[in-house]
C-alpha cells in the first residue's frame, strides 16, 4: 500500500509543467527526460550535450533539496531483486530510443502539442505498464 | 541566461518528480495496479503537468522564438510506425516491472539507493544499444538507397 496523496501529486505535477514551459519558452526545448538522458552518453562534448548536461544537475539539486522537506526518503520502496531492476532498466533505455520518448516527453510535452505521435506513444507505454503490474501481481503473484 | 533557465527548469523538474513522489517506485506501481491496491494519485500529477504545460505552450509557441535561443527545437516526424509503438511497449514493461522512468530515475539517484544506481546504469546501457542498433540501420538504409 501506498497512501493516496493529491495535493502533493498536484504540486509536483504542476511543477514539472512550469519545468516543461520554462524550457521551451527559454530554450526551445522539450522537455523529454529520456532525450535529454540519452543526449548525455556520447563523446562529443559540444552545446547539445552541456545544457543537458545542465539540466540534469539542476534535476538532481531540485530532488535533492525538495527531498530534504517535502518527501520522506524512508518510503522509498522498490520491486523485485536485482535481475529485474536491470532488466527493466534495460527495456527502459531500449524502448524510450526507439519510441523516440517517455512519460514526460510524449506524456507531457507530446500531448500538449496535440502530437498523434505522442499520443499513440503514451497510450501504448501506459497500458504495457498496466498490463505488465497485472501479470507479475495478479497471475504471477510475484 | 539561457543556460540559467535551463538549470532552473531542471530544478523545477527535480522538485517535481520527487514532492509528487513519483522518485517512489512502489508508488507508480500501485497506480498502474487498478485491480489491487490501487493509488491513483499519478492522475493528478500528469493532469497538473499537462494543464500548466498545455496552457503555457499556448501562449509561448505562438511567439516567434525562445526567449534565449535562435528557434524552437520541436520534433517533425509524423509517422506512427512499428518503432515507435514497439519501443513504446518495451518502455512500458520496463516501467511496470521496476515502477522507474527516466525522469524520476534520474532524479532518485540522490537519494543513494543500490536500486536507483542499478537501474539508471542499465537504462544507459540499454539506451546506447539501441542509439547503435539504429546507427546500423540508417547506414544499412544509406547503402541499399545509393
Amino acid at each position: 500500500m501506498t497512501e493516496f496523496t493529491p495535493l502533493a501529486g498536484l504540486l509536483g505535477g504542476a511543477l514539472i509543467g512550469f519545468s516543461a514551459v520554462l524550457l521551451m519558452g527559454g530554450y526551445g526545448r522539450i522537455a523529454g527526460a529520456s532525450g535529454i538522458f540519452a543526449g548525455l552518453l556520447t563523446l562529443s562534448f559540444n552545446a547539445e550535450f552541456s545544457w543537458r548536461f545542465i539540466f540534469v544537475i539542476g534535476m538532481l539539486i531540485g530532488a535533492a533539496g525538495s527531498g530534504l522537506f517535502f518527501f520522506d526518503v524512508s518510503s522509498l520502496a522498490f520491486n523485485g531483486g536485482p535481475l529485474t531492476t536491470i532488466a527493466a532498466g534495460l527495456l527502459v533505455g531500449v524502448g524510450t530510443v526507439l519510441g523516440s520518448g517517455c512519460t514526460s516527453g510524449h506524456g507531457i510535452c507530446g500531448l500538449s502539442r496535440f502530437s498523434k505521435r505522442s499520443l499513440a506513444a503514451t497510450c501504448t507505454f501506459m497500458a504495457a505498464a498496466i498490463l505488465t503490474v497485472f501479470v507479475t501481481r495478479h497471475m504471477l503473484g510475484v | 541566461m539561457g543556460k540559467f533557465i535551463v538549470f532552473v527548469s531542471g530544478m523545477l523538474f527535480g522538485a517535481g518528480v520527487t514532492i509528487s513522489g513519483m522518485v517512489n517506485p512502489m508508488k507508480v506501481l500501485n497506480f498502474f495496479d487498478i485491480f489491487g491496491v490501487w493509488d491513483p494519485t499519478l492522475i493528478f500529477v500528469m493532469g497538473a503537468a499537462l494543464l500548466v504545460t498545455l496552457l503555457g505552450y499556448q501562449i509561448i509557441l505562438k511567439r516567434e522564438a525562445p526567449r534565449f535561443a535562435p528557434s524552437f527545437r520541436l520534433p517533425t516526424s509524423q509517422d506512427i510506425d512499428a518503432k515507435l509503438l514497439g519501443g513504446a511497449a518495451l518502455f512500458g514493461v520496463g516501467w511496470g516491472l521496476s515502477g522507474f522512468c527516466p525522469g524520476p530515475a534520474v532524479a532518485s539517484l540522490v537519494f543513494g539507493r543500490m536500486e536507483s544506481i542499478a537501474f539508471v546504469i542499465a537504462m544507459a546501457a540499454g539506451m546506447i544499444l539501441a542509439k547503435q542498433i539504429q546507427k546500423l540501420q540508417q547506414a544499412k538504409v544509406g547503402h541499399t538507397s545509393s
